[in-house]
């Protein structure tokens, strides 16, 4: 049975700010994955916890955030923040019996990278062979 | 201040599994300070009972609130504004806050998120250290203000104990032997030689050993 993962995206404004460009369309010439839910936060170090566990809540079947590199964050610390906060969510996840690897952080620089593709087809791959969310 | 952690998720579902309307009470006290059981962390753990009990294909509701204070029964009355709308509540104040709302609410479940750990202070971000035993009867005056009682694995009265090594305690190698803290600072405020006097014999009643202990303050009662 085929299934197609709800993912959402937190992203850095700053990393993502090049890849928006055009209204997404280079993006979707790079073929970014359509399941791929982007919402863009003016820094990854104002994500709460709750944000992240209220896409879960909401029927996401796996959550990841892209923030600036660690030790070039446009706010300084915000991507490391955001890392901690989602290793707290990682670890709850354990807790609850539950594929840690549905919530995820990565560092990208700023610009259109493909590494910034690349991370949403990883975590498409991943979730997808995980399965849906046991929180469904 | 009073220290805490969350208990582990299984133990608190396990609380409240049969449970169709769940309250999780924050304390915005010590344990906000100590980043436990303020209202950042009740939401938290509601999004997480949540998810826990749908996992577990249950269907409860899960709402968060917050009390200035669960340890005063001016602040703790304000739970009345709660009363008969869920079947449990779920404190995040420390111990002392889920004993007041049993105290309250003979007919409520109470339920506790978290482990209350020690009297302690924030050291530095993130890292708290145990610094009092809360034994009533202090003799921090005798040891430069560094408790032996809570600071010494022994809870020795006259110390050290002869088992640290290069400062460190010979039970947790990591933790400074309070006793040769205690040593260097009284050098350092030349009154090494009080410490030859042996500390006198200690009623252990003020402590646990006296059973639940009360304070009045008659000036303060109306």
């Amino acid at each position: 049975m085929s299934f197609t993962p709800d993912i959402r995206l937190f992203s850095c404004h700053y990393t993502s700010q090049q890849s928006c460009a055009d209204e997404g369309r280079e993006l979707q010439q790079l073929n970014f994955p359509e399941n791929v839910k982007m919402t863009r936060v003016v820094c990854t170090g104002k994500i709460e916890e709750t944000t992240l566990l209220k896409a879960f809540e909401e029927g996401a079947d796996g959550v990841y955030v892209v923030g600036c590199p660690a030790d070039g964050c446009h706010n300084v610390k915000g991507s490391q923040r955001a890392a901690k906060r989602v290793e707290a969510v990682r670890s709850s996840l354990g807790e609850l019996g539950v594929e840690q690897d549905r919530a995820k952080m990565f560092f990208l620089p700023r610009g259109l990278h493909p590494e910034f593709v690349g991370a949403a087809r990883e975590m498409n791959e991943l979730v997808t062979e995980l399965g849906p969310s046991p929180f469904g | 201040m009073i220290v805490a952690e969350r208990k582990p998720l299984a133990e608190i579902i396990e609380m409240v599994q049969d449970c169709k309307k769940i309250l999780v009470l924050a304390c915005r006290g010590c344990v906000t300070v100590c980043s436990a059981g303020g209202e950042r962390e009740a939401e938290i753990l509601a999004s997480l009972i949540r998810l826990g009990l749908k996992k577990a294909g249950k269907n409860a509701e899960v709402f968060d609130a917050s009390l200035v204070r669960q340890c005063d029964k001016e602040y703790i009355d304000a739970i009345d504004q709660f009363k008969g709308q869920y079947d449990a509540i779920v404190s995040t104040a420390c111990g002392v806050g889920v004993n007041f709302i049993a105290n309250l609410r003979p007919e409520d479940n109470v339920f506790p998120a978290l482990n209350t750990t020690f009297f302690g202070g924030s050291a530095e971000q993130g890292i708290w250290s145990e610094q009092c035993a809360g034994c009533g009867d202090c003799v921090l005056h005798f040891t430069g203000g560094l408790c032996p009682v809570a600071r010494c694995a022994k809870s020795l009265m006259n110390g050290p104990c002869g088992g640290s090594v290069d400062g460190r305690c010979e039970i947790h190698p990591e933790v400074d032997c309070v006793w040769q803290m205690i040593y260097d600072r009284m050098g350092n405020l030349q009154r090494q030689e009080e410490l030859t006097a042996s500390a006198p014999m200690r009623d252990w009643s003020t402590s646990r050993h006296g059973g639940p202990r009360k304070q009045v303050r008659e000036d303060l009662t109306v």
